[in-house]
């Protein structure tokens, strides 16, 4: 038969905490991700952290990637994994990017980021990051 | 499928409110799980309580915009709200960028609303039955309202928009002859027609053309269309001329909230016309016989693939491309096959 089995499109939630009014590196990556075959819910400028984890929920994202340039990061990214965990969304995937100082990143790690995206990084390391963890958290 | 779920326990889940479940529910027929058959089954019997709306039109023409406002009318007026915001995906890749949400960011944190966002994911008729699916959760979830949002560009949309029991068509000035491409179709498909952004220069002329359009439509008898054929209108239907539904034109300015309360007005009045008349039974009944079409269409392509290997429905697509046989006759001879393996 044809194949009708489509293989799982990875859903990604793209989100910008907080009330820096940058988007460009958002809209750059929402659409490298798009590139790369999956399905990007961008919700664009100014998400409160209950607002990302609302709509993550609703989505059923697998991922929720982040790009914050405002330097409230250690603010809102643990708030954010915080609220998924409530809602019963552990495993969803956190990634982030924008203006992050490598000395933040540990406790950003700790607190339940998978991985941040200093400025810089090629989109096609994101998806294939991506890619990656999706792929080792689905049941094979 | 969450891991370690049951359809049975997620049904349940979502049919307390749990709205994590509600939304697996939709990622489960939305990907063909094969779980998905005993979810529906179970929700179906729950649904059946909500209005749903269809709004469909050209890109450009603020249907996010026009959605976002009416769901908050709605609200206003104490009904939940459902939107499934439907956006193309990318032939080339696969992959799509929804960005619905967007526009519709003053809904958050409203338990009274629940918007999902999902792709085409290619167009072979796919599309109107994950819609159709993913409807039956939100119903069965309670949502009193449900509002299909749709780029009206080509046949699957027009499907999608006949899964709603209104469906309103979005114009806008100043988008060239695209009322030509929605003439096509699409208009016939309407039951409310809105102008969007009416303050803007060109109104008027729009507004102008789709009344021409309106009347001329209206002057036209009713015919049932089915399987792209038209048929005959029976006997019993339609009803006479002077009942039927007169669809309204609207002129609305979705940002500034203008034309958004005479829309709602226009929504309850349809339904409420389709409340126990003949004319609203018709429409049900097209509806579920769209449903049984498909699911008919779905069940004999599995029968097939369980029945037939693969290697003769290679053979049978080859023969095809290079014109042994055609097509038609291709199928026959595959039922046939089917027949004589039946049980």
């Amino acid at each position: 038969m044809s194949a009708q089995d489509q293989e799982r499109k990875i859903r990604v939630l793209v989100a910008k905490p907080g009330l820096d009014g940058h988007d460009r590196g958002a809209k750059v990556v929402a659409r490298a991700l798009r590139d790369a075959g999956m399905e990007v819910i961008y919700t664009g400028l100014r998400q409160t952290p209950e607002m990302i984890a609302e709509a993550a929920l609703q989505e059923d994202v697998d991922v929720v990637g982040l790009s914050i340039l405002s330097g409230a990061h250690m603010a809102l990214l643990p708030r954010i994994a915080e609220l998924l965990r409530v809602d019963g969304m552990a495993d969803v995937i956190i990634v982030a990017g924008g203006i992050i100082p490598d000395e933040d990143v540990p406790a950003l790690e700790a607190a339940g980021v998978a991985r941040v995206f200093g400025p810089g990084t090629p989109t096609d390391e994101i998806a294939a990051f991506i890619q990656g963890a999706v792929a080792q958290r689905r049941p094979a | 499928m969450p891991a370690g779920d049951t359809a049975a326990a997620l049904v349940e889940r979502l049919l307390q409110g749990d709205r994590r479940a509600l939304a697996q529910a939709i990622t489960c027929v939305e990907n063909g799980e094969t779980a998905a058959g005993e979810l529906l089954a179970a929700l179906y019997p729950h649904g059946g309580r909500a209005h749903v709306i269809g709004v469909t039109g050209s890109p450009g023409t603020g249907k996010s915009t026009l959605v976002g406002a009416l769901a908050r009318a709605y609200r206003g007026r104490g009904l939940t709200v459902g939107i499934l915001a439907i956006d193309p995906s990318s032939p080339f890749t696969g992959g799509a960028l929804l960005g619905d949400r967007l526009r519709m960011r003053d809904l958050a944190g409203d338990a009274g609303i629940f918007i999902r966002s999902m792709a085409t994911r290619g167009s072979t008729g796919g599309l109107s039955r994950m819609a159709a699916d993913a409807v039956h959760a939100i119903d069965a979830a309670g949502f009193q309202r449900i509002i299909i949002e749709t780029v009206g560009a080509g046949q699957d949309e027009v499907e999608v928009a006949r899964l709603a029991h209104t469906v309103i068509v979005v114009e806008a000035p100043g988008l060239g002859d695209d009322i030509q491409a929605i003439k096509a179709g699409i208009l016939e498909t309407a039951d409310i027609l809105l102008v969007n952004k009416a303050d803007r220069e060109g109104a008027e002329q729009t507004i102008a053309a789709l009344r021409m359009m309106l009347e001329l439509r209206n002057g036209t008898p009713a015919v049932v269309a089915h399987h792209g054929a038209m048929m005959a209108a029976p006997a019993t239907a339609p009803s006479r001329q002077e009942d039927a539904w007169q669809p309204p034109l609207i002129a609305t300015v979705a940002t500034e909230g203008r034309g958004i309360a005479e829309t709602i007005d226009a929504i309850e009045a349809h339904r409420a016309h389709l409340t126990g008349t003949p004319e609203g039974r018709e429409a049900e009944e097209r509806r579920a016989e769209a449903q049984l079409d498909r699911a008919l269409d779905e069940a004999l392509r599995r029968l097939l693939a369980e029945k037939v290997d693969a290697a003769t429905y290679r053979q049978a697509v080859e023969d095809i491309a290079r014109r042994r046989r055609d097509a038609r006759a291709t199928a026959e001879q595959l039922v046939e096959l089917l027949r004589s393996r039946g049980d």
